[in-house]
């Protein structure tokens, strides 16, 4: 199958556009590690919001630690703001399986109690595993079971999406 | 020759932690990145992650601590696990049960890892081979061997003051002879790439081999310690002499006891570790332990999330 690849640029504004009016400046931000983050760098100028960005890496909230062990490069979680009773956006790259959503959220309440959480996705890929459904998306996206879409930044900070076929497929 | 590592799985991923010789430094960084994650959790109000949720993990020390077992506690209590701890000296060892005896007995409770502190070199080693492969083996110190824990800590410590370990002149000093934790410390220095080690001694407390571990030997404090940018005490181990080492205390604290004078030679920013306990007045002198120099209790604290990912790593590598 053939999938044409979307201009992740284009896609980021128009998720800028989405989020605008319903993303107060006063809204937490959180980027998922590593796509997330980048993602949320962008939203989190252009919507001007005034709390600083935090980042989340869910290496040791995910569902699957049993079967493939600790990711050998965990990053520091980051939230430098309160989360209590906050609104809070949640930022993710691809959203797939949702699985990766249930392990920031899990991660999110270790930290205190927010008043609402959302989520942002530049792709939405379908395949949910878990009953979690994104508020803002860039783009919806069909691709086969086997492949992957991945987001890369070129040194210049521009978003590129690329789908590659998955190492070991059917994982 | 060397046997195959048994620390590490027929894919290179650690599955016990026994000793810092030998180990990839690419592991050694990967525990320390590691740690470095958990320190922002314990920065947290929830201190608690899930990654052991449903394990057990036995701590089996058949040697008196307290330091090293209750940040193995705490760490893995950080991580959801349950904790059993066994001080083993006291029970079944003294009705003549042998250790893998105890420790099958152990595992017969579902046991899934095991921290371990022996008298014995090489104890955490033989129980490594004996357990089922589902069961992970953390060494807490063995004998005169081992106490990778404690050197993984030191290396954490010293690449958060320091930021980067070329370029630095490290020194240990004191009891390197009856030191698990010196040896550890050395294997760990050299495979991160410290350009230069130095051991500072008695000759009585120097083991003969210990220059063939690519260190230098000194046996003055005074030119042992010029411009170094690490200071690592060690602890006088009296109960493990036997015969004369040493005059007396006092004659090691005139000699090889670091105070404010003999540290001043040493770089003005550099940091003193102490593994605990410390003998104060033997090895190290108040004003030191207690000065801005030194960074002893954040060593303690380190401990915490240095453990949290040894444990971590190696309970999810099967």
């Amino acid at each position: 199958m053939k999938t044409r690849v979307p201009d992740a640029e284009s896609l980021l504004a128009a998720l800028i556009e989405q989020m605008r009016p319903a993303v107060p400046a006063d809204t937490g931000m959180i980027g998922i590690h590593t796509g997330g983050v980048w993602v949320a760098q962008r939203l989190h100028r252009a919507l001007g919001l005034t709390a600083p960005l935090g980042t989340i890496d869910v290496a040791f909230y995910r569902d699957d630690y049993g079967s493939r062990g600790l990711s050998p490069k965990v990053r520091p979680s980051d939230i430098p703001f309160d989360v209590t009773d906050r609104d809070i956006v949640l930022v993710d790259d691809v959203l797939y399986t949702g699985r990766t959503i249930r392990a920031a959220i899990n991660e999110l309440f270790d930290y205190g109690r927010p008043g609402r959480v959302r989520l942002a996705a530049l792709v939405d890929r379908g395949g949910r595993q878990l009953p979690i459904a994104p508020q803002f998306v860039g783009s919806t996206l069909e691709v086969a079971d086997g492949e992957l879409v991945v987001l890369s930044r070129a040194e210049d900070g521009r978003l590129s999406l690329s789908v590659q076929a998955r190492v070991g497929a059917g994982a | 020759m060397l046997a195959a590592n048994p620390q590490l799985s027929a894919h290179g991923e650690l599955r016990h932690l026994l000793t810092i010789e030998g180990l990839p430094r690419e592991t050694i960084l990967q525990i320390l990145d590691t740690a470095t994650s958990f320190v922002s959790v314990t920065e947290r109000d929830v201190k608690k992650v899930p990654l052991l949720r449903g394990k057990s993990v036995f701590n089996l020390f058949f040697e008196p601590s307290t330091r090293t077992r209750t940040t193995f506690e705490i760490a893995a209590k950080r991580l959801s696990a349950d904790v059993i701890n066994l001080n083993v000296g006291a029970s079944s060892q003294s009705k003549g049960e042998t250790l893998l005896d105890t420790v099958a007995n152990l595992s017969a409770m579902h046991a899934d890892m095991f921290v371990v502190r022996h008298a014995q070199s090489g104890a955490a080693h033989l129980i490594a081979r004996h357990v089922a492969p589902n069961i992970h083996v953390i060494n807490a110190g063995d004998g005169r061997h081992a106490h990778p824990t404690q050197a993984l800590l030191d290396m954490f410590t010293i690449r958060h003051y320091k930021s980067e370990f070329s370029g630095l002149r490290v020194a240990i000093i004191g009891d390197v002879l009856h030191s698990r934790v010196a040896r550890s410390q050395i294997h760990a220095l050299t495979t991160l790439g410290v350009p230069e080690v130095r051991v500072i001694g008695p000759r009585t407390l120097l083991p003969s081999e210990v220059s063939r571990l690519g260190v230098h030997v000194f046996h003055d404090m005074r030119q042992g310690l010029k411009d170094v940018d690490v200071v690592m005490m060690l602890r006088l181990q009296t109960e493990r002499m036997s015969g004369a080492l040493l005059p007396s205390a006092q004659e090691f604290f005139k000699n090889y006891g670091l105070n404010a004078d003999k540290l001043a030679v040493a770089r003005p920013d550099a940091i003193v570790m102490h593994p605990g306990p410390m003998n104060r007045g033997v090895e190290i002198d108040s004003t030191v332990a207690d000065g801005g120099q030194s960074v002893i209790l954040p060593q303690v604290t380190f401990g915490i999330a240095v453990r949290m990912a040894v444990m971590s790593i190696v309970a999810g590598n099967p």
